[in-house]
């Protein structure tokens, strides 16, 4: 396992105590209580703004520690929307970062929504799909196509935007967004900074999805590792066959390359310039990946208890499900890493070099 | 067991910029290389690649035996440093194997275990490039389950008479000497009473015998003992100690750039002319680009945690279950892509990688071993 700081001692175990199976079930049948507000109270939800600013100036890794664990006890929060997109959107615009749940749109490549001024306020039009959290989120924070080639940041109070809701296939609130008409007084909206645009945004969504992925991958990891010593057939541990033994190992390997993949993404991001493209893409497609091979492998090594709404493995493994395909899947960020590799000889190879590794303060795997 | 002491540790790895720029220098003069005809870029050059030659070349560049402190011959430098110039190698394509083994495992196994007298004898000589060192781990009945090795050594005066065969021994045809595992006594664990000895393979009762492959090439061989003598002075480490010694030793061995870029030669010359417009190719191109460079982030972190001295035979096994699992997948993956009929390098690079790719998963310890040392590890 990797080296944890104190914070992760923290996150993980409060989220432990009160973000179990239970409340994620109950979660996905509507019911988030109140683990907003307890989180927000302990300043996780905007951990990289300055304290003045309502954050806690924590370093972005430390937000990304955060979303990992997030991902590990698969938490029914909007954390990553908020704490590295939208807190993120508004803060570079100069805007003030409002307390609640927050999500962004469009979120997909091929929408946009437009914003044009009528006297003071602002008036936006379009629709956004499957947006994230909208039917929980206080705030949505919409990046507008203004007047000539502007780029807006606008902070929409999500009361006022029609919503068709839905849920993704791990019950998470999704919804199809419509803001024609919508308006946003002049104080909420302001042009984004020079690096955010649509592709830095759905890149920073990859991104988010990736360590959420990551969280949920070494969960899936542990919960199989457990149930191999655990369950007995044939007299002993099924882990002692060397075909379920195989199945953890490759668990593990395909685990360790995402776990590379996705640390090396969050130590290129910075939260003062354009997203790491390269980096992300990379570590969208190794979650990708593993959230096919890792979560195939789990469930043949637990059997049918592995697919029963009582066991936890499912609400992991349908969540990697669903997160593989948001913000672009495994396909879609392979195509743009590989046309972003100039076509010469050497090209691939530069572009390989030249990616950061991880940074390398984590104990080995055996320690 | 004898440590290494704190002069002998490698530097601190540099920043960045120096990094970068040692890169670009090795990078250039590999470009120049292949421009004058010096080497044509092969496939597993670090295995296949046998040239002495080429292997001086590097060293007169300060690039063979970087680790090796300078009061031993060396260039000094951290493993970051020795890592930057071996992936530069192996993308390039170049023929290393006349150092690469001594690079890769018995230099810093010198330098943890072997005595004072061993390192000024061998380290020199291995930064200048002038000795090849083969490893004698396999036997013909003892391939995976490697503890059950029947080579012995009993002692004689002044030192051991060994006798036994060793097999798949890569080079051993080239080789100067051979780091023998061996058995030196029958104790209750057959994991102890091992020891490693250094024969000189000109030394007399050593017979070599190249063994063909499918592809034509001699590149291992068997080797055989008839009572060799081996001087005390050439035991490596504690006699009894074999075992765990070997052990430490394929942990290097396993975790390098060369057990994820065996084909990237012929991947680096298909991206440069596939039709990227195509979604699916370009999504099959991208996906090695991930692959590799994921490969890389984890291979670094070994090398890290190799340095910092802790245990990281788990990370290794998985390293090399990774990218040799990834060797042999990117070749279905261009296939799946479309190989072009009209390019003869390409089809020659790509038949080469067909060839060899059964041995990529086998070489260094079988992906279904180094699954279960994990399994092992993980299931405990």
């Amino acid at each position: 396992m990797s080296h944890r700081s104190e914070l992760e001692e923290v996150v993980d175990g409060f989220l432990t105590s009160h973000c179990g199976p239970d409340v994620v079930r109950a979660a996905e049948r509507g019911g988030a209580g109140a683990l907003w507000d307890a989180v927000e109270e302990l300043g996780w939800t905007l951990p990289t703004l300055p304290e003045a600013d309502g954050g806690s100036d924590a370093s972005f890794a430390d937000a990304c520690a955060i979303i990992r664990l997030a991902g590990r006890h698969a938490a029914p929060l909007p954390l990553g929307e908020t704490a590295l997109i939208a807190a993120w959107m508004l803060h570079t615009a100069g805007l003030p970062v409002p307390r609640g749940p927050m999500t962004i749109a469009p979120v997909r490549g091929d929408e946009s929504i437009g914003a044009r001024r009528e006297g003071e306020r602002w008036v936006l039009s379009g629709r956004a799909g499957a947006v994230p959290w909208a039917p929980e989120a206080s705030t949505i924070v919409v990046l507008a196509d203004g007047p000539g080639d502007e780029r807006l940041v606008a902070a929409v109070p999500a009361a006022s935007v029609r919503r068709a809701d839905a849920a993704n296939l791990a019950g998470e609130p999704r919804a199809d967004l419509d803001v024609t008409g919508v308006e946003v007084a002049p104080e909420a909206v302001a042009p984004a900074a020079a690096f955010v645009d649509r592709d830095a945004v759905l890149a920073r969504g990859a991104l988010v999805r990736a360590v959420l992925m990551l969280g949920a991958l070494e969960r899936i990891q542990d919960l199989t590792v457990e149930y191999a010593k655990d369950r007995r057939q044939f007299g002993r541990p099924i882990g002692r066959f060397q075909a379920v033994g195989h199945h953890v190992a490759q668990i593990a390997r395909d685990v360790a390359l995402a776990r590379a993949a996705v640390e090396s993404a969050i130590d290129a991001t910075s939260d003062d310039g354009a997203p790491p493209v390269v980096e992300i893409a990379i570590a969208k497609t190794m979650c990708g990946r593993a959230a096919g091979s890792v979560a195939k492998r789990a469930h043949q090594v637990h059997g049918a208890i592995g697919v029963t709404e009582e066991y936890a493995l499912q609400l992991l493994t349908r969540r990697v499900w669903a997160w593989r395909d948001e913000f672009g899947s495994e396909f879609d960020w392979a195509r743009r890493l590989a046309a972003t590799a100039t076509i010469t000889d050497a090209g691939m190879w530069e572009l390989i070099s030249s990616t950061r590794p991880a940074r390398l303060d984590r104990e080995p795997v055996a320690s | 067991m004898i440590h290494h002491d704190v002069a002998d540790s490698p530097s601190a790895p540099p920043d960045d910029d120096a990094l970068h720029a040692l890169r670009l220098d090795v990078r250039r003069f590999l470009q120049r290389c292949i421009r004058d005809g010096v080497f044509e870029p092969q496939l597993d050059g670090w295995l296949t690649g046998f040239s002495r030659e080429f292997s001086k070349l590097l060293a007169e560049q300060g690039w063979v035996g970087m680790t090796i402190p300078k009061r031993y011959g060396g260039a000094g430098r951290s493993y970051v440093e020795r890592f930057v110039v071996a992936e530069e190698l192996l993308a390039a394509g170049a023929p290393v194997t006349a150092h690469w083994a001594n690079e890769r495992q018995f230099a810093p196994q010198l330098l943890r275990i072997g005595t004072e007298e061993q390192r000024q004898r061998f380290l020199p000589a291995i930064a200048r490039a002038e000795v090849v060192f083969v490893v004698g781990l396999s036997e013909p009945d003892s391939g995976s389950d490697l503890a059950s090795i029947r080579c012995r050594a009993v002692p004689t005066d002044g030192g051991w008479l060994l006798s036994g065969q060793k097999i798949w021994t890569t080079a051993a045809h080239h080789g100067d000497y051979m780091i023998v595992l061996c058995r030196t006594s029958m104790e209750e664990d057959r994991h102890d009473g091992m020891s490693q000895l250094i024969v000189d393979l000109r030394a007399p009762g050593v017979e070599i015998r190249p063994i063909a492959g499918l592809n034509g090439e001699a590149e291992f061989c068997e080797v055989f003992f008839d009572d060799v003598f081996v001087p005390d002075a050439d035991v490596l480490g504690d006699v009894g100690e074999g075992w765990r010694q070997a052990l430490a030793e394929l942990n290097y061995e396993r975790s390098g750039p060369d057990r994820y870029m065996s084909t990237f030669p012929l991947l680096t010359r298909y991206a440069a002319s596939a039709d990227l417009s195509d979604p699916h190719v370009a999504a099959r191109v991208g996906d090695v680009i991930a692959q590799m460079a994921s490969m890389r982030s984890l291979a670094l972190g070994v090398v890290e945690a190799s340095e910092a001295g802790v245990d990281f035979g788990v990370d290794a096994a998985l390293a090399k279950d990774a990218g040799t699992t990834f060797e042999q997948d990117s070749l279905d993956l261009l296939r799946e892509a479309g190989l072009p009929e009209s390019d003869a390098v390409l089809r020659r690079l790509f038949d080469a990688a067909t060839l060899a790719a059964p041995t990529f998963t086998l070489r260094g310890g079988t992906n279904e071993i180094l699954r279960t040392i994990t399994a092992k590890e993980l299931l405990a």
